[in-house]
């Protein structure tokens, strides 16, 4: 039972992992780019709905909703304002200006809200779910996390494949100009791929602090690291990667925590990485990359 | 008036000057022929007219209008399609999607499934194929679907840059066929070819390009039988 505890929270974990690490693929695979800064838009989202819910006093619902239209704003604003002339530049230079975005705001929240840690009031308010007369304990947060991961993703998925601005988005990942020729709006698809990416960054901000209920101005980096990490695993540009990667990723960390060891757990998620890296490094379901990163 | 006028258009790569002040028309319903070396400056042209390239200097009209500065994306909506070098259908698509993103700037969903009609008409092949992945037909099969793509804009001219580059004798013979449909069908054809003795045996007229420059330019089958012409271009 203590192992099937173990695999849900796992699950759980990784599901928020997943809908990150659908961020970071998703601009991948349109703008060719990893936007580092995606864990940080995280962080955004998770004070603004801890100030929304605190000091605005608006109800959970309503501060979700407006954290996730600010993460919205947040990463359309980013890619304008710090990607979009780097459009031509070296992947490195783009790289570089990520790293920077990611500290920039870091700081602005550290100037904002300072560095003591907001203790996070969970979202979720009702009772958790009890299985097998009451050995079975699973909290409400992760019932909620895990259905919003699989409505997130195959809402998505079907995006892609039904919509005109999905098809237009795959074309835009494949081929920039034979997509214009298309008459496809390049740089409007490359902002709506940054705005749903951030938009779900707001999404996972708030399941992860409300499970894991303290905020500070670095609570997005290690995340999201982690969603990196996890979409590189599974193949950074497909979605189906960054959903199983991220789950796997997750369960990995929980039962490295539960039964190798809790310090080592970040160290053994990373080694999982390098060891996957080397024997196909193009992730679970990469397919061969030629740009360089 | 010409459907499409060129007017003194110059166009640089960083420092280098690719296309050093050229001039041209085409009327409506002609097939017009860009014909020169590599490097000659046929690429270049077409992707300055559709937007792909910004001029230093010079205007492209299109049906009187200025199109010069209209972004890239606006060129296919007024009614003019290109077919690039190198075909670029999108490997990851099925041929169906590929043929739905040509149509990506129509709105009325039964005049499109017409239009598609028509091209599985014309590209019985795109049809049999329609599920199959672009990225694993054949590369003449790539070449229909490229201009089958650009036909479902439904456009007045369609740009088509080298069609017969990499393909088997027997796929040059039907592309050109093709491109000759087209025309016949009241689309107006400029077409970008080293080709030149098939290009010139379909066209109305062409112009000859070196080096950034319009060198010479005229009916084609005079071109044809012009003796520069025939040994820098048609190896006689």
């Amino acid at each position: 039972m203590t192992f099937l505890t173990h695999l849900i929270n796992g699950i759980s974990l990784g599901s928020i992992y997943a809908i990150i690490a659908l961020g970071y693929t998703m601009v991948y695979g349109i703008a060719k780019m990893l936007n580092f800064a995606h864990g940080d838009v995280i962080m955004i989202g998770c004070y603004a709905v801890f100030m929304s819910m605190s000091s605005l006093a608006l109800p959970p619902a309503v501060s979700v909703v407006l954290a996730i239209v600010v993460c919205t704003v947040l990463g359309i604003v980013i890619e304008k304002v710090a990607y979009k002339p780097l459009r031509k530049a070296s992947p490195l230079a783009v790289l570089i200006t990520a790293i920077g975005v990611s500290y920039l705001l870091q700081n602005i929240a550290l100037l904002l809200f300072g560095a003591d840690s907001k203790s996070f009031q969970s979202i979720v308010a009702f009772p958790p779910l009890k299985l097998a007369g009451g050995n079975l304990i699973i909290p409400s947060v992760t019932i909620v996390t895990v259905i919003l991961c699989i409505v997130i993703v195959a809402a998505l998925l079907t995006f892609i494949k039904k919509t005109k601005a999905g098809q237009a988005m795959l074309a835009v990942s494949e081929d920039k100009e034979a997509a214009q020729l298309m008459g496809v709006n390049v740089n409007g698809t490359i902002s709506l791929t940054f705005a749903i990416g951030s938009g779900l960054a707001a999404v996972a901000g708030v399941l992860l602090c409300s499970a894991y209920p303290t905020l500070t101005p670095y609570t997005g980096s290690m995340p999201g690291i982690k969603a990196f990490t996890a979409a590189v695993f599974g193949g950074i540009g497909s979605i189906w990667g960054a959903f199983v990667g991220g789950i796997l990723l997750g369960v990995i960390e929980i039962l490295g925590r539960a039964y190798i060891s809790s310090q080592l757990s970040d160290a053994i998620v990373f080694a999982v990485l390098i060891l996957v890296l080397l024997v196909k490094p193009t992730g679970i379901f990469g397919k061969p990359i030629h740009e360089k990163v | 008036m010409a459907m499409l006028e060129v007017k003194d258009l110059k166009v640089y790569y960083g420092m280098i000057q690719a296309i050093k002040g050229i001039s041209f028309e085409v009327n409506e319903g002609e097939v017009i022929a860009l014909i020169g070396a590599n490097g000659a400056g046929k690429t270049t042209t077409l992707q300055t007219i559709t937007g792909m390239i910004a001029p230093k200097s010079g205007a492209i009209l299109f049906e009187g209008q200025d199109i010069t500065k209209v972004p890239g994306h606006k060129i296919v909506a007024m009614g003019m399609a290109h077919v690039p070098e190198g075909r670029r259908v999108f490997a990851e698509l099925s041929v169906f999607e590929n043929l739905k993103l040509g149509a990506y700037t129509r709105k009325d969903k039964t005049e499109v499934a017409e239009t598609l009609e028509r091209v599985y008409r014309s590209f019985p092949r795109l049809k049999e194929r329609k599920n199959q992945s672009a990225g694993t037909l054949s590369g003449g099969e790539q070449q229909m679907l490229a201009m089958g793509r650009a036909l479902m804009s439904r456009p007045r001219i369609i740009l088509m840059d080298e069609p017969s580059m990499g393909l088997s004798p027997i796929f040059v013979e039907e592309i050109f066929h093709i491109i000759q449909e087209i025309s016949a069908s009241g689309t107006t054809v400029l077409l970008v070819e080293q080709n030149a003795k098939k290009a010139l045996s379909i066209a109305n007229r062409a112009y000859v390009l070196e080096t950034g420059n319009i060198v010479l330019s005229g009916d084609a089958k005079a071109l044809m039988n012009d003796e520069s012409i025939k040994k820098a271009y048609l190896g006689e």
